[in-house]
C-alpha cells in the first residue's frame, strides 16, 4: 500500500492543473504572492509544485527527501493560493500541505529546523527553547496583574512573552488596556502556546495536547473572554479550539482597541502625525476575514494619513513568517524574502510607518528594514504602539 | 555523461546565476520533467532560473562546449509538451526576467522582458496606461507574453488585429550559438517602435525554441476603450455559423468573435454560441455598435427563429479564468489547436464531437476569427483525469486523431507537439523543409536547442 492509499485528500490532490493563478495577488501585478515562489522563483516551490509534489511522495515516484520536505515546510500557510484558486477544490489547498507534513511526521521525517521547533514547544511550551519560568518576565515592572477573575484574558503569546522587540507590543498594549480601565489578567508563567504553528506544522497530537491543556487551564480559571495579541493564537483560540471543546469569545487586540476608542474609553486625541501604510496579517485577514478593525482604528487616530500598499487585504503579500518560518526561517537570506519584498511595497507607498498587527510581522518586517537599509526611511510599528502615542502613553 | 561532469556543468551553471537558481535535485526534475498537458514526462539533468539576457548568453555557450540540449521555458502552458526536455539538458526557467521596460504611450508598443506574464502586462497597463491595452489570449495569467508570441498565439484583439506574432515591433535573442542579435527598428539603435521595413527575418515564430531564446521582445499595444463587454447569440445549426462569423466581421464592429459548442452543460449540447466583444469609449458608440451587429446584422436569425440574442454582459474577465481542467474534476486537459478557413467550422465541429464522443470524453470546440475572417483557430478540448491513465490515454489517442483530422481538412496544427510536427513535417514542400533544415543547421550548429522538437527535416 503507498501512502497515497491513505492521504486525506487522496481524490483531490490531482486536481491541480497547476495554472498559476495561485501565484497573484488580486490586482495581479506579478507572480509574487506566495512566499516561498517568489524566494525561489522555482516551479518546485509554487503552490502547484508543492501539490505535485506531494501527490508524487506519496504515490512512491519520488522518495523522501530534506529538500521536498524544506519545500513542504516553506510554505507559510498564507492562503494567497486558497483566494485566487478559481477551481472548487481551493477550500482544502493549504490542508493538502497540512496533511502531507502530517504524513512526514508520522515518519520522523521532517527537516532539523521544524524538529527543533516543534521539540521547543513540547518541552519549552515555546519555540525558542526558553524556560518557561521567564514566560512571564516581560511583565516585570508593569501594572499588569496575574489573571485570577478579570472580565478579559490576555493572552500574549509566545512572540510576545520572549521575543524582545515583540514584549514591547505586549506592554504597550496592557498600557492602554489598563488606560482603558479593562478588567484584565495575563496568565504570565502559566501561559502555554497556543499550537496555531504546530497545527499547520502538521503535528496534530501536539497541537491536540496544547488545545486540551490551555482549554482545561482557561476552563478552570473561568475563562470566557480572551484578547490576543497575535493572529495566530486568535485563529487557534478562535476556529480550531471549539472542536476540542474550548468555546470563548475571542477578540484580536485590534479589535478590542476600536471597541475602547468607540466606547470613549481611550482618548487618542494627541493623534498621531505620520503617513501609514498597513499590512494585513494572513491569520486576522485572509483566515479570519478581519481586514477592516485595524483600519477602522487606524482612521481614528487624529492626524494619521493612510496609505493603502497595493497589495492589501487579502491581496496582501505575507511576511514570511507564517506557519512557523518566523523561527524555522525557510525563506530567509536573499532580497527575495517575503519580508524584504514587502517592506520595498511599504516604503514605495512614500509612508514613514509600516504599521502590523501581529508580533511575527513585527520582528519579521523589522529584521527587513535593516536588511534593505531603509531604517531611516520606514519604521515598523505595531498598531498598539500607535495608539498609545496618540493616547499620549509613550 | 559522467558523474564528473555533470558536476562540472552544474558547478558552470551555479556560476553563471547562483546556486539558488541552480538544481540538479530531484524535486525540480521531477516538476521541470511535465508539461500539464498528456505528454510523457522527461526529466532535465538542470534547471537553470537566470535573471539576464548575458547569463543565458552563457548557459547557451556552456550547452555548446559540453554538447548539452537547451530546453527554454516561458509560463509553460502550452498543454503541446513544447519545453518537455525530450532529450534532458539544462531546462531555462524564463520566467525571472519578467521587468516591464518600456511603455510609450504614443507609438503604442511595450518592450518587455522574455518572462512578463500576460496578467502582469494587463494589470500594468490598467493601472499606469488606462488608455492601452494588449491582446490577451484565453490562457491562464501565468502565460508568457514571449511564449504565446511565439508559438503564433492569438488574443482578445484577435478579430481586428490577427495573430499575436503579427503584433511584434521587434525581438531580442541569443541565438544557438551564443551571440545576442535584435530585430526591428531596435537593431538600429532606435526605439523598439516597428518591425518593418527591414528584410523579413522569420527565424523564431513557430520553431518551438529551437532556433534561439527570445529574451526582450517589443509588443504593439491598443486603444482600450471606456466601456468593454461581450454580447452573446446561439444558433443550433453549425452551419449558419461561417456565414454569421462573415457578417459579424463586415461590420468591423467586433474586438472578438468565438464561436464555441460544448456538451456540458447538456442543455447546451448541439447548439453554437458566439461570444461577441465589443468595445466603445461612449454609451452612444456601445448603443450604435450593438444596433448594427445584434439587430441589423444579426437580426434576421432571430426573426427567423434560428438563432436567439442571450443579451450583453459589461465588462471583460481578463485574465479569463479557465475550469476545464476540472470539468472531470480531473486537473487536466489538452487541446488540439488548428489555424483553419473559417468555411470548416460546421465539419471541424461535427468531426470533433464524433471524436469526442468516440473516446467517452464531453466535447468541447471552438472558434476564434483571426483578422477579418481571414482564418480561425479552431480547438478541440479533451479534458482527462489526471489520476487514470486511461483517461489520460483516451485523450492522447485523441489527440492525435484530431492532429490527422486537421490536415485532412486542409488546416494547419497550431503550436503542434511532437505527434503533429511530425505530420506537418511529412507534408511539407520538399523544398520547404529543406530550407527550413538549412536555416536550423546554421543557426544551431551543435543541435542543442529544444531536440526532439522540429526534427527530421
Amino acid at each position: 500500500m503507498m501512502l497515497i492509499d491513505t492521504y486525506t485528500f487522496r481524490d483531490t490532490i490531482h486536481r491541480c492543473f497547476r495554472c498559476g493563478y495561485c501565484k497573484f495577488p488580486a490586482t495581479w501585478t506579478d507572480v509574487n504572492n506566495c512566499p516561498p515562489y517568489a524566494r525561489f522563483r522555482m516551479e518546485s516551490y509554487s503552490c502547484g509544485g508543492r501539490l505535485w509534489l506531494t501527490r508524487a511522495w506519496l504515490s512512491e515516484k519520488l522518495d523522501w527527501s530534506e529538500h521536498i520536505a524544506e519545500i513542504l515546510y516553506s510554505c507559510t500557510m498564507c492562503r494567497n493560493c486558497e483566494i485566487k484558486c478559481p477551481l472548487s477544490f481551493n477550500i482544502n489547498i493549504v490542508n493538502m500541505v497540512v496533511a502531507a507534513r502530517g504524513e512526514m511526521i508520522e515518519r520522523g521525517k521532517v527537516p532539523p529546523a521544524v524538529k527543533r521547533f516543534l521539540e521547543n514547544i513540547h518541552v519549552h511550551g515555546n519555540p525558542y527553547g526558553n524556560a518557561r519560568s521567564k514566560r512571564g518576565a516581560w511583565a516585570e515592572g508593569t501594572a499588569i496583574e496575574q489573571y485570577k477573575d478579570q472580565e478579559y484574558l490576555f493572552y500574549v503569546g509566545c512572540t510576545g512573552s520572549y521575543d524582545t522587540r515583540a514584549s514591547i507590543s505586549s506592554r504597550t498594549l496592557g498600557l492602554l488596556f489598563g488606560e482603558a480601565g479593562i478588567s484584565f489578567g495575563v496568565l504570565g508563567n502559566d501561559e502555554n502556546c497556543d499550537g496555531n504553528e504546530v497545527d499547520k506544522l502538521g503535528e496534530a497530537g501536539l497541537f491536540e495536547m496544547l488545545a486540551e491543556d490551555n482549554i482545561e487551564r482557561f476552563n478552570s480559571l473561568g475563562i470566557e473572554k480572551i484578547v490576543t495579541l497575535s493572529p495566530h493564537a486568535y485563529n487557534a483560540m478562535r476556529d480550531l479550539y471549539p472542536r476540542y471543546g474550548g468555546k470563548y469569545m475571542v477578540l484580536h487586540y485590534t479589535q478590542m482597541l476600536l471597541k475602547l476608542i468607540e466606547e470613549g474609553k481611550l482618548d487618542v486625541s494627541k493623534g498621531f502625525d505620520a503617513q501609514v501604510t498597513f499590512h494585513d496579517p494572513c491569520f486576522l485577514g485572509r483566515w479570519n476575514g478581519e481586514y477592516e478593525a485595524p483600519r477602522r482604528l487606524l482612521r481614528k487616530v487624529p492626524h494619521l494619513r493612510l496609505t493603502e500598499m497595493e497589495k492589501n487585504r487579502d491581496s496582501a503579500l505575507c511576511c514570511g513568517g507564517g506557519a512557523g518560518n518566523f523561527e524555522i526561517d525557510l525563506l530567509g537570506g536573499s532580497d527575495s524574502s517575503p519580508a524584504r519584498r514587502r517592506v520595498r511595497e511599504a516604503a514605495e507607498t512614500g509612508a514613514g510607518v509600516l504599521a502590523v498587527a501581529c508580533p511575527k510581522c513585527l520582528i519579521m518586517l523589522e529584521d527587513a528594514v535593516k536588511a534593505e537599509e531603509l531604517e531611516g526611511t520606514i519604521a515598523v510599528k505595531n498598531i498598539s504602539e500607535i495608539v498609545a502615542a496618540a493616547c499620549g502613553l509613550l | 555523461m559522467g558523474d564528473d561532469e555533470m558536476k562540472t556543468i552544474y558547478q558552470a551553471l551555479v556560476d553563471i546565476v547562483d546556486s539558488e537558481h541552480v538544481s540538479n535535485r530531484p524535486e525540480e526534475l521531477y516538476i521541470y520533467s511535465f508539461d500539464l498537458g498528456t505528454a510523457e514526462p522527461h526529466p532535465p539533468n538542470y534547471v537553470v532560473a537566470p535573471r539576464t539576457t548575458q547569463q543565458i548568453q552563457e548557459i547557451v555557450r556552456l550547452a555548446n562546449r559540453e554538447k548539452v540540449p537547451v530546453v527554454p521555458l516561458g509560463g509553460g502552458l502550452s498543454l503541446a509538451g513544447l519545453a518537455i526536455p525530450l532529450k534532458g539538458g539544462i531546462l531555462i526557467d524564463l520566467k525571472r526576467m519578467d521587468s516591464i521596460l518600456e511603455v510609450n504611450e504614443k507609438s503604442r508598443y511595450a518592450v518587455l522582458e522574455c518572462g512578463v506574464s500576460q496578467a502582469q502586462l494587463t494589470s500594468y497597463l490598467s493601472r499606469h496606461h488606462p488608455d492601452l491595452t494588449h491582446s490577451e489570449p484565453g490562457a491562464p495569467p501565468t502565460a508568457t507574453i514571449a511564449g504565446n508570441v511565439l508559438i503564433h498565439g492569438q488574443g482578445d484583439l484577435a478579430q481586428p488585429y490577427g495573430f499575436n506574432s503579427d503584433q511584434v515591433n521587434g525581438l531580442e535573442i541569443v541565438l544557438p550559438t551564443g551571440e545576442v542579435c535584435r530585430f526591428g527598428s531596435c537593431a538600429l539603435g532606435v526605439s523598439w517602435f516597428t518591425n518593418h521595413p527591414l528584410p523579413d527575418i522569420g527565424l523564431f515564430f513557430g520553431w518551438c525554441g529551437t532556433t534561439g531564446i527570445v529574451t526582450k521582445l517589443s509588443i504593439r499595444l491598443y486603444p482600450a476603450r471606456k466601456i468593454r463587454g461581450f454580447g452573446q447569440f446561439v444558433v443550433d445549426d453549425e452551419n449558419l455559423v461561417p456565414e454569421i462569423i462573415g457578417k459579424i466581421t463586415r461590420t468591423q464592429m467586433a474586438e472578438d468573435i468565438i464561436a464555441y459548442s460544448r456538451a456540458i452543460p447538456p442543455f447546451g449540447m448541439g447548439l453554437q454560441h458566439f461570444t461577441v466583444n465589443i468595445g466603445a469609449d461612449s454609451e452612444k458608440e456601445l448603443e450604435f455598435k450593438q444596433e448594427l451587429i445584434w439587430d441589423d446584422t444579426l437580426g434576421e436569425y432571430i426573426t427567423s427563429g434560428v438563432g436567439g440574442y442571450l443579451g450583453f454582459t459589461r465588462g471583460l474577465e481578463r485574465p479569463q479564468i479557465s475550469k476545464t481542467s476540472d470539468y472531470k474534476k480531473g486537473g487536466g486537459f489538452e487541446y488540439v489547436g488548428s489555424i483553419m478557413p473559417i468555411e470548416k467550422y460546421p465539419e471541424c465541429y461535427r468531426r470533433g464531437r464524433e471524436i469526442s464522443e468516440r473516446h467517452h470524453i464531453p466535447y468541447t470546440v471552438t472558434g476564434r476569427c483571426v483578422g477579418v475572417g481571414h482564418s480561425m483557430m479552431f480547438a478541440w478540448t479533451y479534458a482527462f483525469n489526471r489520476a487514470d491513465p486511461r483517461s489520460i490515454q483516451h485523450s492522447r489517442d485523441a489527440l492525435h486523431e484530431t492532429d490527422d483530422l486537421v490536415m485532412e481538412l486542409g488546416g494547419v496544427i497550431w503550436k503542434p507537439g511532437t505527434y503533429g510536427q511530425r505530420i506537418v513535417r511529412d507534408r511539407l514542400d520538399p523544398n520547404t523543409r529543406a530550407l527550413m533544415r538549412r536555416i536550423k543547421d546554421a543557426l544551431d550548429p551543435a543541435g542543442i536547442m529544444n531536440p526532439g522538437n522540429w526534427e527530421g527535416l
